[in-house]
Formats: C-alpha cells, structure tokens, sequence
C-alpha cells in the first residue's frame, strides 16, 4: 500500500506552527516512513505532482496570492486542517481589522521616522500580489475539515493529528487541547 | 527576444517572495528582482497597545527566530521602563537573556544548515528534485540528519527552559526575566548523550563536513554568486563578537570602517530605508554614503567581518582560519556565509555551556525598574544579522509608535545583487532556462537564510515557477518545479 500524502503551507502565519512541526524532533524520522511529503516549504516541490490525503494550513489569508494557494489546496488535499491560530482565526495579523488599511501602509512607507520616501513611491507593482481589505481565517474562504488550536499548537497535538489523519482515522480534540495562548 | 524569468515562490527559505529576471535579446540578464509579496503592517497595529505587550506581540513576526524579536523588543521597552540602555539589567536576567539568545542563534543555524540548505551540498544543484530536502538527507545520510534534528532540538530546549515555551514564549519582561534556571533543568543540558558537549563536538564535526565540502568544490563556494560589499553589525565595545549587545560598527569591502562602533540608540542618525514600488521590503542604507552606496551586509558573513575577535577558544581558531582564508581583509564570497554561520554555531554552544555553569542562573534578582521614559530602542544581532526594534508611548503607556528595521530587510539589497549575480553565472547567453538554474539562483537567497516573513513583518513559503516572456509581455513559455 502507498504511503499517505501529506502538504503544508504557510500563507499570513509566521512559520512557528511549521517549527512546532519540526519540535516533534527524532519523530521526523519516523514521520517520513509514515508519510510521503508533497507540496511544502520543506522541500522543492512547487506545484502538487499528486492527490494529496492531508494538507496543512498556517496562517490566514492576507493577500491575494493566499486566496489563490488556499483554493488550490482545497481542491487536491482530502483533508485540510487550519493549523494554528492564524489560520483558524485570522491570528496577531488580523490585528489590523481594525484599521484601515491605508494607514497600515502610510505607516511602514511613509510615515516610519527611518523611512526616507520623499517621492512618495508605494509599493504597486504588477508582480505584487493585492493586499485584501482585512485578514480572513481560511474557514471564510473554503471548507476546512479539522482545526488544530494553539499558538503555534504544540508538537505533540500535531504528532497525533498527523497520525489521525494519515491512518484516515477522525481527529477528535479533547477540550483541554483548546488553550489560545 | 528579451525575456522575463520569474521564480515564484523560492523554497527552503522561510519567507513569501518571488524573483523576476530580465533577459535581453542575446539572452544577457538585464536585470533581476526579488520581490517580497506580503505585507503585514505592524508598526500601525500596535499603536495604542500597552508596551508591556510589545515583547510577546511583535515576535509573532517570526516563529523561526520569536525570540530575536521578543528580546530585541524587550531591550527597547527596559530602556522605557528606566532599566538602562542595555547594561542595567541584573546579572542573573542578563544571563538567563543570554543564555535564551544563544540557543536561539543554535537551533536557527542549525536549522538553516541542516534542514534547508544541506540538501544542496549533499545531492549538488542539479539533483532530482524529490530527494533534494531534509527527508532526501536523511536516507542518504542519517548521521547527518539525526545531527541537526539533536541540535536543534537542544536549542529549543534552551529556549523552552528561559522563555516557558519553545515558540512564542514570555521569559523576557520589562526590566528583567521571569524565572530562574532549575538545577534539575540545568542539569539535564551537562549530562547525558546529547550534553551541551555533544553540541559542541557536533558543530565542530558540521565545520569539518563543510570545510571538506569547501576543499572539493573551491570555485563554486569561493565564486558563485559573489560581489564586494560593506558589512554591519553589532560588536561588543572591545570589538569582540557579541550578538546580544554592543555597539554598531560597519566596513567597507575593503575593511576600512565606515561606521565607527556608535551607539545603537541613535540609529535614525545613521540609518535610512528606501522603498521601491516591486517590493514591500525596504531598502535601508547608511544615510551618509547614500542608498547607492550605502548599502550593507548583514548576518554571520557580515558579523566574521566586523569584529576582531570571537571570545571563545574554539570558535576563536576557526575565526583565524576564515579571516586568514582573505589575508585578514573582509570576506566578500556569499556561499561563504554557510561557513561563518558554522563558525557561530560553534561559538554559540561554547557561550551556552559558560552560561550553564554559571550560579547567577540558578538566583538572584530577576527585575529592576528605574525612572519612566517615553522611547527606547533595542538592538540585537538576530541569527540573520541586525535587527532594530523603536518605540515610543504616550501618557497612557500605549505604544504610540513602533518602527522596526528587521535582519532580513538589511540584507535587502545584497540579495537582489546576489540573485542577478547567480543569474549571470548561471544563465547568461544559456539557450534553455533549466530547473536547476532556477534553484541554483534560490541556492543564492538561501545563503543569505531570509527570513522573509519577518521582513515584511510576514512568513510563508517561496515555490518556483519561470515565466518566459518576449518584450511586449507575452509569454512565450512556462515552466514550474
């Protein structure tokens, strides 16, 4: 039989929930005879090579291209899980729901007292993705299947979600697993 | 037919960015652009929250390196809260600060070596592209893997017992630390199989498999993707590498200093960013030379060229090795970065056992507080060089402004220069763009370990795909990895 297939991204996250991932440490090892790794930061798998059974979500949707990764997940993972607060939530970036977004970029462009932008010059180029209006958690923009909590989750509760899931088991969270810190 | 490459996204690095690169009619690479593509907006977002706050909200930038931005927002806010610039604290919170930055510096090098950029020295650029990852080295070679997997994990560990949690964690407050180091916990870093003298023979043993890598393969790690530069970081004030504290000191490609051992706390003096409409990472410069000129490296390349001398044996007589390699002059080869990040891996675990066998972990006062001030400034060398942390409050000790000058964005302008570099090497005059002439120009950025997410205030993912197209835009083909 095939090893499951597993792909992780992260779109508006900070990577921590990637290195909570890694926190499983000697696990690794066992984690790669388990499972087959497509599409992922880790390696140089770019564009999905096959149907993937599990694909892993951090962080929330931020720009356009996160939309776009998003929607492309949804339609070759099985299962996807938002990974992380960011993801299920919207996470510290969405911190600026709050505010518009023309103030978040007259901040970091003109404003910032080390920034020295006498033109005026903003970031606009046709290579750069569209920032969206506000952060949005990826449940907003597709079906997510499982959520795992936790800034980053702990290693142990991805481990086991991770084994869950590959041998096509149900995830069921105990409550106490639900700590938002 | 001229032609546009683009590289979207870059992998094995930790960040959102894509390259584009510009062919001519002859195939000459006109010209080429790493755009970083996701903005996050902190320095907006966090005015109106209690400074208090800053150290735990700000390091959500990264969770690769949270902890170079939780201390570095930390040094700014004890200047705030009347601790001293920088040499107030109580030894037993500057220690146990120490102890939590150079564990950091440990797992984040030993990440970036092993886990990211390993895959390329092992299997070369041109490998297939499903062994070419930290899963390929580990069934090539598990001595290797395992390796990297201990260290980091050691690193963590370190982090875990000073900051309360591997990621994201709460040791570092206003003025001081929030606990003290158990003898228990301690303890179970001196003995055992993975002691912190495990650590240290394991990084020794990481050098001698890259200075073999080196001996075999001179050109490309001497040549490839190489430019002269000026280099910046933070030194101790006797001109020791120090990444926790110290003075900032820069020079030029030449070694002559352009920035003599200044105060961090008046960096705006000094320091300048531009923007550019193909990017939303800045491009800082030292206002006195101009953005032209002005520009830097930073990062362990850079920190082997600052300093006079690294303050531990071992790491001492590989500092005299990798600075006799250039006659003493500053080193200006990208590819060797990997070298020096090695080299402070080394000294890393070296200042980590120090500090474990120190007595003022285990006791002694944990904060001290002064006379409120307004605005403060914290500096620190992050795992990919200088990062800058300001704030100022109102009377109601709210952040009223935030400004950050992050590692990655220093090295703004050195890795666009890197990437065209590696795309005149690599694809000059070539009638095919290959695969592995894609990865060889993302082997460029990834000597550079951008931490791109941090950079825009942001973190994600770079896959690769070119995008050929004639002058007027048309594409004239695609190709994806």
């Amino acid at each position: 039989m095939s090893k499951p297939v597993i792909a992780t991204t992260s779109l508006a996250g900070c990577f921590g929930c990637h290195m909570s991932l890694l926190d499983i440490d000697e696990k690794i090892l066992d984690l790669i005879e388990l499972v087959e790794f497509n599409k992922s930061p880790i390696d140089d798998i770019k564009t999905f090579t096959k149907p993937v059974d599990v694909g892993i979500i951090e962080g929330g949707c931020c720009n356009s291209e996160n939309i776009h990764i998003l929607k492309y997940f949804r339609e070759n993972c099985k299962i996807l899980v938002s990974l992380g607060e960011c993801a299920m939530m919207g996470g510290l970036p969405a911190m600026r729901n709050t505010i518009p977004l023309e103030e978040c970029i007259r901040e970091a462009y003109l404003d910032g007292p080390s920034t020295s932008n006498v033109e005026g010059i903003l970031p606009n180029d046709d290579e750069l993705p569209i920032i969206l209006d506000k952060v949005y958690p990826c449940h907003e923009i597709v079906k997510i299947d499982y959520f795992l909590p936790g800034c980053p989750p702990r290693a142990d509760l991805i481990w086991d979600a991770l084994l869950h899931l590959a041998a096509g088991k149900k995830l069921e969270l105990a409550y106490e697993s639900f700590k938002y810190d | 037919m001229s032609q546009k490459i683009i590289i979207d996204p870059v992998t094995r690095v930790e960040g959102h960015g894509k390259v584009t690169i510009y062919l001519d009619n002859d195939n000459n690479v006109s010209q080429s652009r790493l755009h970083i593509v996701e903005f996050r907006g902190f320095e907006r977002f966090i005015q109106g929250r209690p400074y208090w706050e800053a150290p735990v909200l700000v390091q959500r930038l990264c969770g690769i390196c949270p902890v170079s931005h939780h201390l570095a927002a930390a040094k700014a806010i004890d200047v705030i809260t009347g601790a001293g610039k920088g040499d107030g604290l109580t030894p037993t919170a500057e220690k146990m600060r120490r102890l939590m930055h150079y564990g950091q510096i440990f797992q984040s090098h030993v990440l970036h070596f092993f886990h990211l950029a390993s895959p390329d020295l092992l299997f070369g650029l041109d490998a297939a592209i499903d062994i070419r990852n930290i899963i390929g080295v580990a069934k090539e070679n598990k001595h290797l893997a395992v390796m990297g997997i201990m260290m980091r994990k050691f690193g963590q560990e370190i982090i875990k017992v000073t900051a309360g949690k591997k990621i994201h964690g709460t040791g570092a407050i206003p003025g001081g630390i929030n606990k003290h180091l158990s003898v228990e916990e301690r303890d179970s870093f001196l003995k055992g199989d993975n002691s912190i003298d495990q650590m240290i023979d394991w990084s020794l043993e990481a050098l001698a498999f890259l200075k073999n890598y080196h001996k075999n393969n001179k050109d490309f790690i001497d040549n490839f993707a190489s430019f002269p530069s000026s280099h910046l970081s933070i030194v101790r004030k006797d001109g020791a590498m120090d990444l926790y504290h110290g003075v900032i000191r820069a020079v030029d490609y030449k070694g002559n200093r352009i920035l003599d051992d200044v105060d961090y706390h008046d960096y705006l003096d000094y320091i300048a960013e531009g923007v550019k409409n193909w990017s939303y990472m800045k491009f800082p410069y030292l206002k006195h030379l101009g953005p032209d000129k002005g520009w830097y490296r930073v990062g362990p390349l850079a920190r082997l060229n600052t300093c006079d001398f690294i303050p531990t044996p071992l790491a001492q007589k590989e500092f005299e090795e990798f600075r006799s390699y250039t006659g003493g002059k500053p080193n200006n080869m990208t590819m060797h970065y990997h070298w020096a990040r090695l080299i402070e891996t080394l000294h890393a675990a070296e200042v980590m056992k120090e500090l474990l066998n120190d007595d003022d972990l285990l006791s002694g006062e944990l904060v001290i507080k002064g006379e409120k001030q307004s605005e403060g400034v914290g500096v620190i060398e992050a795992p990919r060089g200088t990062l800058i942390h300001h704030y100022r409050i109102d009377k109601n000790d709210r952040i009223e402004m935030a400004n950050l000058i992050v590692s990655t964005t220093n090295n703004n302008n050195p890795m666009n220069l890197a990437v065209n570099e590696a795309a005149k090497q690599m694809m000059q005059g070539q009638r095919e763009i290959t695969e592995p002439m894609m990865n060889a120009v993302e082997v460029a950025i990834r000597a550079y370990d951008p931490c791109l997410s941090c950079a825009t205030h942001a973190l994600g993912q770079m896959p690769l795909e070119i995008v050929l197209k004639d002058k007027n835009d048309t594409i004239i083909q695609v190709k994806r990895t």
